[in-house]
């Protein structure tokens, strides 16, 4: 019963595995347990920024199972990513985070300044 | 228990899991456990411009913790059999 509930795909199968702080790694799945604690090899974290993405190499990496909310199997037959989107550098995808974190920030303190005059 | 129940009854149906980060996946549901950790199979996400990285996963298993809803079919609830199994675990419990 809890075996069926576990994630029993073979080895061979690459993964993609979301966590809590957004972030997306791909990898192949080594171990896993009902906690959700896994242990990913040759894990490449995928960052993308609107249309933009890149891989970044990770290596082995062990997760606690707290932080995953979703393990799913790439089919390997499918297009990963939508055709438009496009592959960029590391230091321009770590570029277009930076400007997205920063709008983002700044829409939080105008947003904050505006409730602070409590517009009706 | 009840709700583990519940889902174990529910396996074979389309379910859409509606995860606290928003993303919102519609499959078919394989099994669950008693942390109610999901395991859809069939899958495809509802917003799938939003969520480009998951356009080929198929199946999937998702952390009981981070769901916030799990909407079902209309007719594949009894919900007056569910109320009465709620308010006898409510009892017992």
């Amino acid at each position: 019963m809890l075996a069926s509930a576990l994630y029993n795909y073979d080895d061979a199968g690459k993964i993609v595995v979301l966590l809590r702080d957004g972030r997306k790694l791909m990898g192949t799945l080594r171990f896993f347990d009902q906690f959700a604690n896994a242990v990913l090899e040759g894990v490449c974290e995928r960052v993308i920024v609107g249309e933009q993405y890149n891989d970044i190499p990770l290596g082995l990496y062990v997760i606690r199972g707290e932080n995953v909310v979703l393990i799913g199997d790439l089919d390997t037959e499918r297009e990963e990513l939508p055709p438009h989107m496009v592959r960029v550098s590391e230091t321009e995808i770590k570029r277009a985070q930076k400007v997205e974190r920063e709008a983002s920030e700044l829409r939080g303190t105008m947003r904050k300044r505006m409730e602070f005059l409590d517009f009706d | 228990m009840l709700f583990f129940s519940y889902f174990k009854d529910l396996v074979g149906q389309e379910v859409t899991v509606e995860l606290k980060n928003d993303l919102a996946i519609r499959g078919t549901l394989h099994s669950v456990d008693q942390y109610l950790n999901i395991k859809l199979e069939n899958t495809r996400v509802v917003d799938q411009d939003k969520f480009p990285h998951m356009l080929s996963v198929r199946n999937c298993f998702i952390r009981g913790s981070v769901v916030r809803y799990v909407q079902l079919p209309p007719d594949g609830v009894d919900v007056d059999l569910l109320h009465d199994a709620a308010r006898r675990e409510a009892r017992g419990g």
